[in-house]
């Protein structure tokens, strides 16, 4: 072990450009589907917490239960309509970047769906009342509650980071795990750990928590620089 | 709201970015279903450059267990297989999947286990050891991913006069993973495992494992590969993917096999059928 751990520090030095690549492909790909799930997601859970409608409460329960979608089966579906032999095989997705930020998004949607829904619903506990008086839309409400809600759901979008970043069922099932192509760091980690270089793989995990925390730091910071602006 | 309208146009146009740009696809790429087996040794990383710099054409291996990548081609999401399992690969044509089976290459498997041997198989003959495996029930580790190295192994059992489903038990242990997985479980718990030689080379956990069984004739492990069918499957880029089998069957292609060779030791043999 403790030798694993000596060889794994000194490894890190000798990193090459491809590990930069590949930690490159990982950003990129999880930071876009938390993007798209942003854009989908929190309009969505902010409608969800503000309008009142029959099946309310089986769509949360839905909701909730799909932050809970394992990576390899939303890997797996998204896979069978991409093949060639799929619906939706003629787009040619398969194997691809895109396909890898697609199976993403889907698992980042629900989950900043339902953290929304919960800080736009405590929102509403204090403000409700006030914008249902001014007769506002549901919509309106909504989008009234996201901007007094923006610096919570900060949290939201580093949770859908955090779940992108870090899943490696649906990338190797729809991404390929490719060569320069497709390959990730979570990819990257279990192939180094299925060739038994245990301390290459280690140190590709040190290498994927820096990025994370980078990627957190840098949210934190420009939450502080935003409360300051705006807040 | 004007922060929301500007945050949902900053959202939007990263999101567009990030999708869009990947998706600019290389001109001339295709992508070959290969096994575990040639990718963890290594071998791709040697040879497919050399291919690149001579046509321009890149190659992505996705790299499945042979079922698996024959699997992905029967679906169409191949232009080219790369497998071993012969038996599997003749059926993949017959059933029209795909065209003109050539040999490529060979390495051999080689049965591995601790280095004390609790079965007594050491220098014995694949049959022999198999049965002696089973006879003590000493721990084994099986593929069990309808890989071409998990089909030998089964073909080992039958053709030592051992029948695995009456024998097996807590001593058999079916792992469902590649042979890089399978190493590591097969290392931890000290067991019995058929590998072949390309990734026991490149394998660096190998704790108390050793080769216990090798030179056998039966241990044999050719690899052939194919195009998939265009006439089944019209988006196969039949002009790149021929070039990539004409290539490796070609005298420059065998060599760049020839040439792979960890720690002076070469893994694969050229088996390319001349003219």
């Amino acid at each position: 072990m403790s030798q694993t751990l000596q060889e794994t520090f000194a490894r890190l030095w000798t990193l090459d450009r491809d590990v930069l690549a590949i930690a490159w492909l990982s950003l990129r790909v999880s930071l876009t589907a938390v993007g798209i799930g942003l854009l989908l997601g929190v309009p969505l859970g902010a409608l969800i917490a503000v309008a009142r409608f029959p099946g309310r409460d089986a769509l949360v329960g839905l909701l909730n239960t799909f932050m809970g979608l394992p990576p390899v089966i939303v890997g797996l579906i998204l896979y069978l309509a991409l093949s060639r032999s799929g619906p939706l095989g003629a787009l040619g997705l398969l194997f691809t970047p895109t396909a890898m930020v697609a199976a993403q998004a889907v698992l980042a949607t629900p989950l900043v769906a339902a953290l929304t829904r919960q800080v736009i619903a405590d929102a509403e506990a204090h403000l409700g009342e006030q914008l249902r008086s001014l007769r506002l839309s549901a919509p309106r409400r909504a989008g009234v509650l996201i901007y007094d809600a923006r610096f919570s759901l900060f949290t939201a979008a580093l949770a859908a980071f955090g779940r992108a970043i870090s899943e490696i069922g649906a990338v190797l099932v729809v991404g390929g795990n490719i060569d320069g192509h497709t390959r990730t760091m979570t990819t990257a980690i279990s192939l180094e750990t299925q060739k038994g270089d245990l301390s290459l793989a280690l140190a590709l995990g040190a290498v994927l928590m820096s990025l994370v925390l980078a990627v957190n730091a840098a949210a934190a910071f420009l939450r502080g620089h935003a409360v300051k602006a705006y807040g | 709201m004007d922060f929301l309208r500007r945050g949902f146009l900053t959202l939007s146009l990263l999101a567009a970015l990030g999708a869009v740009s990947p998706l600019s696809a290389e001109p001339d790429s295709i992508v070959v279903a290969s096994t575990t087996s040639t990718e963890q040794s290594g071998l791709f990383k040697h040879i497919l450059p050399l291919f690149k710099q001579k046509t321009g054409i890149e190659v992505k291996v996705v790299a499945l267990g042979t079922g698996q990548a024959l699997d992905a081609a029967r679906r169409g999401d191949a232009d080219v297989v790369l497998v071993h399992d012969r038996l599997a690969e003749d059926k993949f044509v017959a059933e029209g999947s795909g065209k003109n089976r050539q040999d490529v290459m060979y390495n051999d498997f080689v049965l591995i286990g601790p280095k004390d041997d609790p079965a007594g198989i050491r220098g014995t003959g694949v049959e022999d050891a198999f049965r002696k495996i089973a006879a003590a029930k000493a721990p084994f580790v099986s593929r069990g991913d309808r890989s071409g190295t998990h089909s030998a192994e089964l073909r080992s059992w039958k053709e030592s006069g051992v029948d695995l489903a009456a024998v097996r038990g807590d001593w058999y242990r079916d792992v469902g993973q590649g042979m890089g997985p399978a190493l590591n479980t097969a290392s931890s718990l000290g067991a019995y495992i058929l590998a072949d030689r390309g990734t026991w080379l490149s394998f660096k956990n190998r704790g108390d494992l050793t080769i216990l069984v090798e030179g056998d004739p039966r241990l044999f492990n050719p690899y052939g590969v194919m195009l998939v069918n265009p006439d089944k499957h019209p988006n196969v880029k039949v002009k790149e993917g021929q070039a990539f089998i004409d290539w490796l069957v070609s005298p420059e292609g065998q060599k760049a096999i020839a040439d792979y060779k960890i720690n002076g030791e070469q893994l694969f043999f050229p088996s390319a059928k001349k003219g």
